[in-house]
């Protein structure tokens, strides 16, 4: 393989890093957030908001249900609103984002509502304000279903960065699919194919480790 | 700091300034919903707990104890009625002041609910980080707290590596590191084995002594009741059907529910084998069979023989047995007596004019 073709797979690889980074990080300042309401404001709970609850519900269910190969395309006044392009890398991150935030907020909602009520209602007792039980008590709780979820949110979002370049997007997918297929090289594809492989491997062990690490609830030697 | 415990006398009410939890016509209905009715869990409940005491309510799951003990640190709200504790009135406060009244008074749970992400000192140090507490502050509090539930060598243990009764000296720690003036007892020592029962209620009654902290401890059953507290209420179906001094209540039940509760406790129960020989009308050749129940120095007493001699007659004992209940001793025994010469009527004269609780239950051939 030229010289030119593995800078082409470094920069492509440093591309998807990149979208799939801000679009983590993103997707989880909204995410996280969004699943802990979903969470806690059923009836009854914490921040009590059905109808609050149920809107949000349906909402996360629709972005969930639209594959991604459409909601890429669907949202293109959005991303240019937020972008002011619609075309490249930088701009793929909007739908990145808007596909890992519910997938994000599922996947909190489901770790928190594990916690064990009495530890909810002990906090409470202590005189603990909502908040104070979220911040003390759910998430740190909740962290080890967290940091799986999360695992996983970066792997599918690795997956989704491969489609981009349906928009003008760079990354591996972009290449895997112009070079690869479309070029007739078989040899980029492989090595697209391994990078990606090599990149999802890393992070799911990076991801089990610290979940295992945040928890406590196993007994250790 | 005065406990007033030993003063209490039934029937008398308690002065206002030494009571610490007033509880006055508190009910809880839940409303019908689509697929059940409306359920009442609390039913006009009046309860009176004195400062430094320890009282227990007893009764069965679903009578109502667990939704009894939540209305006093405002975990429930109830439907009807008042709620005051130390002064406070706990129904008529709004969220910031609940919380703040909540520090005053401490629970501890049957699960224990302890954070499994925080070791024992970080679980106790929790209700004061809730606090605002600085973090020298915490120290200072909680670890003469882990000194006196005795787990200093365990403060950076996770819960995972505790026993359960470890855990429960943690929950106690936790709950008392506010210095709370109550604490709130929700079946604490139904998911421990009898000794580590014994242990646990060993340390509350030790911290109410030492600490004057009053103690309300929910339960269904009668060992720990006797085991610990002053007095004791019996709740069935929303309503505290009997109470009084421990000892009363458990010497002379006045209700079938506290009975019920006192025979899985007493050794003294009838046999099944006998229950099913018992009838009602004598016969000529039938020994008439009596339950005793004798308290105090009675309990010494060889009041036995003494009727064998005095009547000439022959006593069998079915079954006996004598227990400390608050400190005192007290038995309970089944006997039979020839009824030969009509010498049942005269043993049961006897026994009452020696001060025995006598109560004939029937006749066996």
């Amino acid at each position: 393989m030229s010289p030119d073709l593995l800078a082409l797979i470094g920069r492509s690889a440093l591309d998807t890093l990149y979208m799939v980074t801000i679009a983590f990080a993103l997707g989880t300042a909204f995410g996280a957030p969004l699943g802990i309401f979903l969470a806690t404001s059923g009836k009854g709970e914490l921040f009590a908001a059905p109808v609050a609850n149920r809107i949000l519900g349906v909402i996360v269910n629709a972005t969930r249900s639209t594959p991604f190969i459409i909601l890429l395309v669907a949202i293109i006044p959005l991303t240019r609103l937020i972008v002011g392009t619609s075309i490249g890398t930088t701009a793929a991150i909007v739908p990145l984002t808007i596909a890992a935030a519910p997938f994000i907020a599922r996947i909190v909602e489901a770790a928190v509502r594990e916690v064990d009520h009495g530890l909810i209602e002990a906090t409470l007792a202590m005189g603990a304000t909502p908040l104070q039980v979220v911040r003390k008590v759910l998430v740190p709780e909740a962290l080890p279903g967290i940091a799986l979820g999360l695992t996983l949110t970066i792997v599918s979002l690795i997956a989704n960065s491969a489609m981009v370049g349906a928009v003008g997007g760079g990354g591996l997918g972009d290449l895997g699919i112009r070079y690869g297929y479309q070029r007739f090289m078989p040899e980029v594809m492989a090595a697209v194919v391994v990078v990606l492989i090599v990149l999802v491997q890393v992070v799911q062990s990076a991801g089990e480790a610290l979940a295992r690490r945040v928890n406590k609830r196993i007994r250790r030697a | 700091m005065s406990f007033v415990p030993q003063n209490f006398e039934i029937g008398t009410p308690v002065s206002p300034v030494s009571a610490m939890i007033a509880l006055k016509g508190v009910s809880k209905v839940y409303p019908a919903t689509r697929t059940s009715a409306s359920v009442t869990a609390l039913d006009a409940v009046d309860l009176t707990i004195g400062t430094g005491e320890i009282f227990g309510v007893i009764g069965r799951s679903g009578a109502g104890k667990s939704t009894l003990i939540r209305t006093i640190n405002g975990l429930e709200t109830p439907t009807g009625g008042s709620v005051v504790v130390d002064g406070v009135e706990i129904t008529r406060l709004a969220a910031r002041p609940l919380r703040e009244a909540r520090r005053g008074i401490g629970m501890i749970f049957q699960h224990f609910n302890l954070l499994s992400s925080r070791t024992a000192y970080q679980n106790v140090a929790l209700p004061l980080e809730l606090a605002g507490l600085s973090a020298a502050e915490i120290r200072a509090r909680v670890e003469p707290m882990l000194d006196l539930v005795g787990l200093a060598d365990k403060r950076d243990r996770f819960p995972v590596e505790l026993s359960g009764g470890q855990k429960q000296r943690v929950g106690i720690a936790r709950a008392l590191a506010t210095r709370p003036k109550v604490l709130l007892s929700d079946e604490a020592t139904s998911a421990l084995d009898p000794e580590t029962t014994r242990s646990i209620l060993a340390l509350l009654k030790q911290v109410n002594r030492d600490l004057g902290v009053t103690i309300v401890l929910i339960t269904h059953e009668m060992a720990v009741v006797r085991e610990i507290c002053d007095r004791v209420g019996v709740i069935e179906a929303g309503r505290i059907i009997e109470q009084g001094k421990v000892f009363d209540v458990a010497t002379r039940p006045r209700t079938e529910t506290a009975r019920s509760f006192l025979a899985e406790l007493n050794g003294a129960a009838l046999s099944p084998s006998l229950v099913a020989r018992l009838r009602q009308d004598p016969c000529g050749t039938c020994r008439t069979v009596f339950r005793l129940t004798f308290s105090g120095p009675l309990a010494d007493d060889p009041i036995i023989t003494r009727l064998a001699r005095h009547l000439d007659t022959d006593v069998a004992i079915l079954s006996a047995r004598v227990e400390e209940i608050a400190g005192r001793p007290f038995g309970t025994m089944i006997v039979t007596i020839d009824n030969a010469h009509g010498a049942s009527g005269a043993a049961e004269g006897f026994l009452r004019s020696a001060g025995i609780e006598t109560e004939k239950l029937g006749h066996v051939a």
